[in-house]
């Protein structure tokens, strides 16, 4: 057999290059952040004591780490700290955002799937266009756009629509038009991808048999691109709960997420060990939707476009 | 006129979202060539923040330093991810390969920011006991090649599944070792996905703040930096003028890769065409 010729050492250093790689700079340094979040806190030059007990030479884990994040003291009441908050802040932003960007993202991706089929590539090519200009950039414009004296705010007061500006920037407002004009991108790719495969033969069949337009849409279309929406949602929302720049440029100080409060543990309060702890859990809040979207679809999220 | 309406409903609302996703871009361009520090209304044509850009020595040193770290991280993407993606294909079966397609993957749903801090503890770790990386150019580089790896694997998987096996066996059978296979046949026939894994892994690199934020040392600031940093402070025309310059040479490079991808299509589409004409004609012949 041809194939037998390939398993021979040449198999294992082709393994062994991205293996050993993968091992060294994530799974190890995974390893680091994990340790750190079960030590006690260190002192300026040593910011985290060893996990041996020097004086008994027995490991000893620390949960405190883990704990102060559910609770505030000892006196305390559960679930009622500024991480909890963040955490509840994160996920609530992830989903309106999600959301948002189905509402708007699957008119857009059915209609661009249902035009002619010679202008879809140059239509989906103006969506892909901004999402390679840098991200940066284009949040940093809505705060131009969104300001008490931007040009949303203008355009309004020259109408006479409004007599005073509106408090937009540093606001809900300001985070979720953010997070949807950066996460749209995310939501239309595997839609289209779904959308573009229907048999559209399937609607005429159904407005034959009598349904209505919206009925047949809710009744046929939307079920079979049941597997683009989930695709969608998770690819919305899963770098949505972790966001960083879109909060600092966009929010205020009411508008924290969890990423940015963890910057501020490791270093403003130099407390590595809780910044650790906070960034486990934040994991935990992502593998949870994605262990569910496995169970039920037994496939990975991507955006095959 | 049910039709009528409903496709001119379409029609407007693929209006609008492209009116939303392209608002930033037309402002920053608008913006740009503004006379006054003013971004609502436009008070005349200049081209005082280009004049600024380029003697912003902060920008310009960013940027060069942006280009450099994007280029290595997108070249040292392309060839892991090459690596990986073959490794995840072609070898269904060896020890480890739940924890390998786990690990390949994983920097797809990890949040920025744990990637970020996971790196900076290594790089602590590493510094403490060797005394070496300072943290700088090189550990931004190295996270960076972990996301560009991981997103580059799916644009190559995805070529890799959809190749025809048969011309590698029919090479192997002829006698070609394995690593001649691998570079005379495999590699020519997945060219396009590594050159387009390498343009994701630069754009992800050259866009990327919240790793590089993690991951440089002081004085090494990468462009996205220097602008997060001025983005804090303000309006600060100067980044528009950056921004339209960005726009406009992504579009040009955009638009000409699809260009040669299209033409590169139509080309192999008429060779095909004219083997077929060629082998109907011989057999016609006969």
């Amino acid at each position: 057999m041809a194939i037998t010729r390939l398993t021979m050492p040449g198999k294992r250093f082709v393994i062994s290059v991205p293996f050993v790689w993968l091992i060294l700079f994530f799974l190890f340094p995974f390893l680091i952040l994990l340790y750190i979040s079960f030590v006690d806190m260190g002192n300026d030059i040593s910011p985290f004591k060893p996990i041996w007990d020097s004086s008994t030479g027995l490991l000893k884990l620390k949960y405190e780490n883990y704990w102060s994040i559910f609770r505030s003291g000892d006196e305390g009441v559960l679930f009622q700290t500024i991480y909890i908050e963040a955490y509840v802040r994160s996920l609530w932003y992830a989903l309106c955002t999600a959301l948002l960007c189905l509402v708007i993202g699957y008119p857009f991706s059915y209609f661009i799937a249902r035009a002619k089929p010679s202008v879809r590539p140059a239509l989906l090519m103006m969506v892909m266009l901004p999402f390679w200009t840098s991200f940066l950039l284009r949040v940093y414009a809505w705060k131009g756009i969104l300001a008490d004296q931007g040009v949303i705010n203008q355009v309004l007061m020259a109408l006479g629509l409004i007599q005073e500006p509106l408090q937009m920037l540093y606001t809900d407002v300001s985070m979720l038009v953010g997070m949807t004009y950066v996460y749209l991108p995310f939501m239309v790719l595997p839609l289209y991808a779904n959308l573009v495969k229907m048999d559209f033969r399937l609607l005429e069949a159904a407005h034959d048999l009598g349904a209505s337009p919206f009925k047949a849409f809710w009744l046929v279309t939307v079920p079979l691109s049941k597997a683009g929406i989930i695709a969608g949602f998770m690819l919305v929302f899963i770098p949505s709960v972790g966001e960083f720049v879109i909060p600092s440029l966009l929010g205020g100080p009411e508008n924290i997420m969890i990423g940015r409060v963890v910057w501020d543990e490791m270093f403003s309060s130099n407390n590595w060990p809780r910044a650790t702890a906070l960034a486990v859990v934040m994991i935990g809040l992502i593998v949870v939707p994605l262990a569910i979207y496995y169970h039920y679809t037994g496939d990975a999220p991507d955006a095959k476009a | 006129m049910k039709y009528f309406l409903s496709r001119h409903f379409g029609k407007l609302w693929i209006g609008l979202t492209y009116l939303f996703l392209y608002l930033p871009l037309f402002f920053m361009v608008v913006f740009s060539f503004n006379s006054t520090r003013q971004d609502a209304v436009f008070t005349g044509f200049s081209l005082r923040w280009y004049e600024a850009l380029t003697r912003d020595t902060k920008i310009v040193d960013g940027f060069w330093l942006s280009i450099q770290v994007a280029t290595f991280a997108g070249v040292a993407s392309a060839v892991l991810a090459t690596f990986a993606a073959f490794v995840l294909v072609r070898y269904r079966r060896f020890s480890g390969r739940t924890l390998f397609s786990g690990m390949v993957n994983a920097p797809l749903v990890m949040p920025e920011v744990v990637i970020g801090l996971s790196l900076l503890l290594l790089m602590v770790g590493v510094q403490n006991a060797f005394g070496w990386p300072q943290r700088g150019m090189l550990t931004i580089v190295l996270g960076h090649t972990l996301l560009g790896m991981a997103y580059g694997m799916v644009v190559i998987q995805s070529r890799l599944l959809e190749m025809d096996r048969a011309i590698e066996e029919a090479a192997m059978d002829l006698g070609a070792k394995p690593f001649q296979v691998f570079f005379l046949i495999t590699m020519p026939n997945i060219l396009q996905a590594i050159f387009a894994a390498y343009l994701l892994a630069f754009t992800l690199s050259f866009d990327d703040v919240v790793i590089a934020e993690f991951l440089s040392g002081p004085g090494v600031n990468t462009l996205p930096q220097v602008i997060f940093g001025y983005a804090r402070r303000g309006i600060n025309p100067t980044i528009y003028a950056a921004a339209t310059l960005l726009i406009v040479s992504v579009t040009l490079v955009v638009v000409g890769y699809s260009v040669w991808v299209a033409r590169q299509t139509r080309r192999r589409e008429r060779e095909i065409a004219a083997a077929t004409r060629a082998e109907l004609a011989a057999l016609q012949a006969r």
